[in-house]
């Protein structure tokens, strides 16, 4: 055996380290969840977009919606902000931007289709599913109408039938998943002319979006939105101007939506584990402090008592001795005066007698 | 004598024509609700889905039904025998306000006849909204429970009142810890959405502050509830309940006032987590301080100074100022400071069918509460049953 202390002690401290980075490291990269392996995106790149709204007809169209109030060549309808509707899965608005460079510029609202979806994790009914496609889907037929999923959603997409007094739902773009099983584009998709929208793997859409900026970084903003605001999504931006100049929220931060509660709900266990244990306990300390309460009580009644008693005899004794000897003195006193008066007299009769006997 | 009989029985009395009118239309209301749909009678919107119904007829709700556990767990746990005759009142509050956010429930959903889905059909269990349905179900099953031993008294079935006696304390430790649960979890249902809630109201302590402004609740609700029946009911009192409600407001004020400064404490430490010093000095920073100093530190300090001087009155008058300052809290977090980066076109304020709604439910309440409060043996112990 040549294994001398020192080398006995390296290799203890390696072991150590080694298991102290490892794992660490280990431990970290399992937790960054990228989304299913090979699902699908839509890249939106608003400097080829020319708002011609034919995005929102195909979206309309492949999806059975009810036509508009106004028909969706009527390019005023992009004079005031819209958002997502019941019956609009989607809607492009445009902003006029005063300054370089020069406007207006379009923006789709509409589903980003997140990795770890808001709505999904907040439905108390799993109503929605991250299906393996990319696509954020919605099952009306467990819905139960709580709009809880409306206060979850950081991009304000789900849309409620308000209209409708008994069966209202949920809508939402679905990124046409039941198109995309069947090997078919997403509807908006399909319409655009100008191919501002691309459909694709996600991770190949990143790549695209990355060359792009690459390639012209004088007309893009350095930033892919949706790589990974809220945790990452499926739908994919660039952009010309700055996303905030068109209301896209940049202080959504990185961290998805499951991490924001996995905390809250994990405390459900230790609750339920732990204060039913403390509950008792408490109650167990109550009940015996009540019993031992009880019975000091007791005690000190039972004492109190025993105290007293033994008080009075000892006072019923004291005082009975005393009556006996006040009693014996005034025996004696009666006897002394009565020996003294008998003494008196025997003495005034011999006077007497005396007194006789002299005269 | 013929007078006070005549007197007794006509039905047209102040309440009951209030109340009356006020049923009346909320029977409209509800008709008017399942037939024309939400859209019709909210001002609901795609960005605020969530209204009065739940910001106050659940959040509030829910918060100040927990004198329920407050009061049980004190008494039967923490053995605090001297407030034993304010359980039975506050259980039935609490019942009575689980039954009635279960119910408004009913107007705001969607499809209400789908409320036990959740539990029955499809589980969504990563939902923090879950774990409150889940909670909020057990809970009112825990509180008809505890306070079905009343109504069984009231109807003489002895055996089976004697048996649900008998599970007080399993009862009351379940119902602590289902408490526990939804009332924290009713704050953490908006743990989701950072981006839309004020960060002077949002923090990862939002649970914490829920649960422990619950506590606060439930016992400022005991002692103004307690002073409303000593007003309203006291003809319904047994000696019992008239003297102890002074040490009742003696102590449930302490305790109020030591929640309420630790309350205060954790709020401020929210601030500082959250580093959001430099929010204060905004308009939603002074709205903001007026809850903090306003609702949290000053009716701390007036219970405070109310228990050192024996001032009843002081304490009755800071329960009620806190109860208010509770409502403040939850209708900041789910409607106020909700959503506060909206423009104001799109913020919600609530529809007059809504506020008729809530107000319907309230008086719903309390119309419920004095039929029992009058009838059963709340306010006084049962003849039949003293000292059991």
């Amino acid at each position: 055996m040549s294994i001398t202390r020192r080398k006995f002690l390296g290799w203890i401290g390696a072991a150590g380290a080694g298991t102290l980075v490892g794992k660490r490291a280990g431990a970290a990269a399992n937790r960054h969840f990228t989304g299913h392996p090979d699902s699908m995106g839509v890249l939106y790149d608003n400097t080829l977009c020319i708002g011609c709204r034919r995005c929102e007809a195909g979206c309309n169209a492949v999806n059975n919606l009810p036509a508009p109030n106004r028909p969706f060549d009527d390019l005023a309808v992009m004079d005031t902000p819209r958002r997502t509707t019941a019956y609009e899965y989607m809607v492009m608005n445009r902003y006029d931007s005063d300054s370089a460079p020069a406007g207006p510029f379009f923006r789709r609202i509409g589903c980003n289709h997140c990795l770890e979806p808001a709505c999904a994790s907040s439905c108390f009914v799993s109503a929605y599913t991250k299906a393996e496609t990319g696509a954020v889907t919605y099952d009306p037929s467990v819905c139960v109408g709580c709009r809880y999923c409306m206060i979850a959603c950081p991009f304000e997409i789900p849309a409620y039938e308000y209209d409708k007094a008994l069966d209202p739902s949920i809508s939402k773009c679905h990124m046409c998943h039941h198109r995309i099983v069947e090997g078919l584009l997403p509807g908006c998709v399909e319409a655009c002319p100008v191919e501002a929208l691309t459909f694709g793997k996600r991770e190949a859409l990143i790549r695209i979006a990355r060359k792009r900026i690459q390639t012209r970084p004088d007309r893009y903003v350095d930033h892919i939105y949706g790589e990974h605001e809220m945790g990452g999504s499926n739908w994919l931006y660039l952009s010309a101007v700055p996303f905030r100049e068109m209301g896209m929220r940049e202080d959504l931060g990185v961290v998805s939506a499951p991490q924001l509660t996995h905390g809250a709900l994990s405390a459900v266990p230790i609750v339920v584990g732990l204060w039913p244990v403390l509950l008792t306990g408490v109650y167990a300390m109550s009940r015996r402090k009540d019993k031992i309460a009880e019975t000091e009580k007791a005690d000190a009644v039972k004492e109190a008592l025993d105290r007293a008693s033994a008080e009075a005899e000892t006072r019923l004794a004291d005082a009975l001795a005393k009556a006996e000897s006040e009693k014996q003195k005034a025996i004696e006193k009666a006897v002394k005066s009565a020996l003294e008066e008998a003494a008196e007299k025997a003495g005034t009769d011999s006077a007497e007698t005396t007194s006789e006997e002299e005269s | 004598m013929s007078q006070e009989h005549v007197v007794a029985r006509t039905i047209f009395t102040p309440f009951n024509v209030v109340t009356g009118i006020i049923l009346a239309i909320g029977g409209i209301l509800t008709i008017m609700r399942f037939t024309m749909g939400l859209g019709a009678v909210t001002n609901l919107s795609h960005y605020n889905p969530w209204g009065i119904w739940i910001g106050f007829d659940l959040l509030v709700g829910v918060a100040l039904a927990a004198g329920g556990y407050v009061t049980s767990a004190a008494v039967y746990i923490f053995g605090m025998k001297k407030y034993h005759s304010a359980v039975r009142p506050a259980i039935l509050t609490g019942f009575l306000g689980y039954a009635l956010v279960v119910v408004a429930l009913h107007y705001d959903l969607g499809k209400p006849w789908r409320l036990p889905y959740p539990f029955i059909v499809s589980q969504g269990t990563t939902s923090i909204l879950f774990e409150v349905g889940a909670c909020v179900a057990l809970y009112l099953t825990v509180l008809f429970l505890e306070f079905s031993s009343a109504p069984l008294e009231w109807l003489g079935f002895r055996r089976t009142r004697n048996l649900v006696v008998k599970l007080t304390i399993v009862l009351t430790i379940f119902g602590v810890v289902l408490s526990t649960l939804h009332q924290s979890s009713l704050g953490a249902l908006f743990l989701i959405a950072p981006s839309k809630l004020h960060p002077l109201w949002y923090s990862p302590y939002l649970p914490f502050y829920f649960f422990v402004s619950s506590v606060v609740a439930g016992l400022s609700m005991v002692i103004f509830e307690n002073t409303l029946t000593h007003r309203y009911l006291n003809h319904k009192m047994d000696e019992e309940h008239k003297t102890g409600a002074d040490p009742l407001a003696l102590g449930f004020g302490k305790a109020a006032a030591l929640v309420l400064a630790g309350y205060f404490s954790i709020k401020v430490i929210g601030i500082a987590n959250g580093n959001h010093w430099n929010l204060l000095n905004t308009p939603y920073g002074y709205w903001f301080l007026v809850e903090l100093l306003g609702f949290v530190a000053l009716p701390a300090f007036l219970y405070a100074v109310g228990v050192r001087d024996k001032n009843i009155n002081l304490i009755r008058y800071t329960a009620a100022w806190t109860v208010l300052g509770i409502v403040i809290n939850r209708l900041n977090v789910s409607l106020i400071a909700f959503n506060w980066h909206l423009p104001s076109s799109e913020r919600y304020f609530p529809s007059f069918i809504e506020i008729g709604v809530t107000l319907f439910i309230v008086t719903l309440g309390v119309v419920i509460f004095r039929f029992i409060v009058t009838r059963m043996p709340i306010l006084y112990q049962h003849p039949e049953y003293e000292g059991h």
